[in-house]
């Protein structure tokens, strides 16, 4: 059974559908891209399955726990990281940790050394003493990355977790989602706009336009799809995710044609 | 059994984390000690000259009215903190933790008390200095306390629910503003109710403020209840309670 499942979830504001019915299931240990345009239905689908939005119809499991019946389950089995850089900053990382092992039910006697261990990880060790006020945008995220873990979820989301970060800070993000990944076999379920980021980390990407699954594949897969030679995860993109700009618009639907014409000159 | 540890715990894990940050930076608690201080040193002072009350002596009657004041000032914009903690992405990761509802509004509500906690220390000493004929025995001050945690959940969850319904820091100041008057004027904060207008009069006995204030002046300066501190305890805590119960509901309507 997968880890993630998504059965004809479907979240609708007024007239607006937001999230088409929407079946996808993710396998233990996978590290899972939504991937769309801004409006797109990335981060709606993330708040459902997070419990924080309720769906219009359809319903989710995550390990097991259905999103409507068992939203409490659900909770005991994520951990979240919300796109906005989202912690206390007149606490310092220590504390902004010790809250959450608390409220995640950490047994008393070993908040301390979980959050000890969680700091050292994610090389935040020397700032735990520090109000988080006074830390970079990068130590921020680890943190968040950090707290969100603490509890060791079967599935982390995280939304946009690099948005605004230099590449430095995004690399080091990234290498500590990976060695997270390992040591605790997490599945990991984000949204990027970072093509990079989502060839780099993921092994199994879903493109969604306009509230709908386009296609989901491995990074290679959707490159093959277009069978052009040198296609990036960026064209391929573009290549489904565009369509009702390239109608309205004139927006070249495929920038391989782009640089076709640019080859041509 | 065990959900009920479950939502004592995590209220109390809440308000521990809501002293620290006070700990962390107490200026704000210092600079609200400013306005009490005011009606007391200025307002007050000038109000007993004038023997305009019927009270014998104003700044006895007041200074349990200036300490119920402050309990309704600083619990009332409550719920601009948690538009804050939305907007910072905070309150969706409290949602998403094994946490209940209740807890979470019961828990910020909690801390707003232990604000107010300096802010009585402040008034008793200010009003000893004006010689009010404060009772310090100790069962009292714990009545007094009691009250204003009360008090304090009581208008703290009202603020929250406000902001889960407005949204926006924008409208919650306007409405704020809009309530916060309104509350302590139609109360016996500053005058008694029986020099109140008929519809006044009416109105006082719709608002817990005057059933906080009731039971703070028995407590405080011995003055008999108008109501019985049964009846003050009684419909504070009521109205706290279903008020949490609503709030832990519409909690979540904050992110949505």
């Amino acid at each position: 059974m997968s880890i993630v499942e998504t059965k004809k979830l479907m979240r609708r504001f007024g007239n607006f559908t937001a999230v088409s019915p929407l079946d996808i299931a993710v396998e233990s240990g996978d590290v899972f891209a939504l991937l769309g345009p801004n409006g797109a239905g990335k981060s709606t689908v993330i708040k459902m399955l997070t419990t924080l939005l309720p769906a219009t119809s359809g319903d989710a499991f995550i390990n097991g726990c259905s999103i409507i019946s068992n939203p409490t389950g659900v909770r005991k089995n994520i951990g979240y990281v919300p796109q906005l850089l989202s912690v206390d900053g007149t606490l310092t990382g220590y504390e902004n940790l010790l809250l959450f092992a608390r409220l995640y039910d950490i047994p008393y006697k070993q908040c301390k050394a979980r959050v000890m261990e969680s700091l050292e990880l994610m090389g935040l060790e020397e700032a735990a003493k520090k109000a988080v006020h006074t830390f970079s945008g990068g130590m921020v995220r680890r943190l968040e990355i950090a707290q969100s873990m603490l509890h060791r979820p079967a599935v982390l989301f995280l939304d946009e977790p690099t948005v605004g970060l230099d590449p430095i800070a995004c690399k080091t993000v990234w290498e500590h989602m990976l060695k997270l990944k390992t040591l605790y076999n997490t599945t990991i379920i984000m949204t990027t706009h970072s093509m990079a980021e989502a060839d780099y980390l993921c092994n199994t990407i879903a493109f969604m336009s306009q509230g709908e699954l386009v296609i989901s594949g491995t990074p290679q897969n959707l490159k093959d799809s277009l069978q052009k030679k040198g296609t990036t995860l960026e064209d391929a993109f573009i290549h489904y995710t565009s369509e009702p700009l390239s109608k309205e618009n004139n927006y070249t639907k495929d920038s391989t044609e782009r640089d076709d014409i640019k080859t041509k000159e | 059994m065990k959900t009920i540890y479950n939502f004592i715990r995590k209220t109390f894990v809440i308000t521990d984390f809501e002293i620290r940050k006070i700990a962390h930076d107490p200026t704000e608690i210092l600079l609200r000690a400013v306005q009490p201080a005011l009606w007391l040193l200025i307002f007050g002072q000038v109000m007993a000259r004038t023997k305009v009350m019927p009270e014998e002596n104003y700044l006895d009657f007041m200074s349990p009215g200036i300490l119920a004041q402050s309990i309704l000032f600083v619990s009332i914009f409550y719920g601009i903190a948690i538009i804050w903690e939305r907007d910072l992405g905070i309150t969706e990761k409290f949602l998403v933790t094994p946490t209940p509802r209740t807890a979470l509004v019961l828990g910020k509500a909690i801390s707003a008390g232990i604000r107010c906690i300096p802010l009585m220390v402040i008034i008793y000493i200010l009003a000893s200095f004006l010689s009010v004929n404060i009772i310090w025995h100790f069962i009292n001050i714990i009545g007094v306390i009691s009250l204003l945690f009360l008090g304090a959940i009581l208008f703290s969850t009202f603020s929250l629910i406000i902001a889960c319904l407005v949204k926006t820091r924008e409208r919650f100041m306007g409405i704020g503003q809009l309530m916060t008057m309104p509350l302590f004027f139609a109360s016996n904060a500053i005058y008694p109710i029986s020099i109140m207008p008929g519809w006044l009069k009416t109105m006082s006995h719709f608002n817990p403020l005057t059933y906080m204030i009731d039971g703070l002046r028995t407590l405080m300066i011995g003055t008999p209840s108008g109501f019985s501190l049964l009846i003050d305890y009684t419909v504070l805590l009521a109205v706290s309670t279903v008020l949490i119960l609503i709030g832990g509901g519409l909690y979540k309507r904050v992110v949505t």
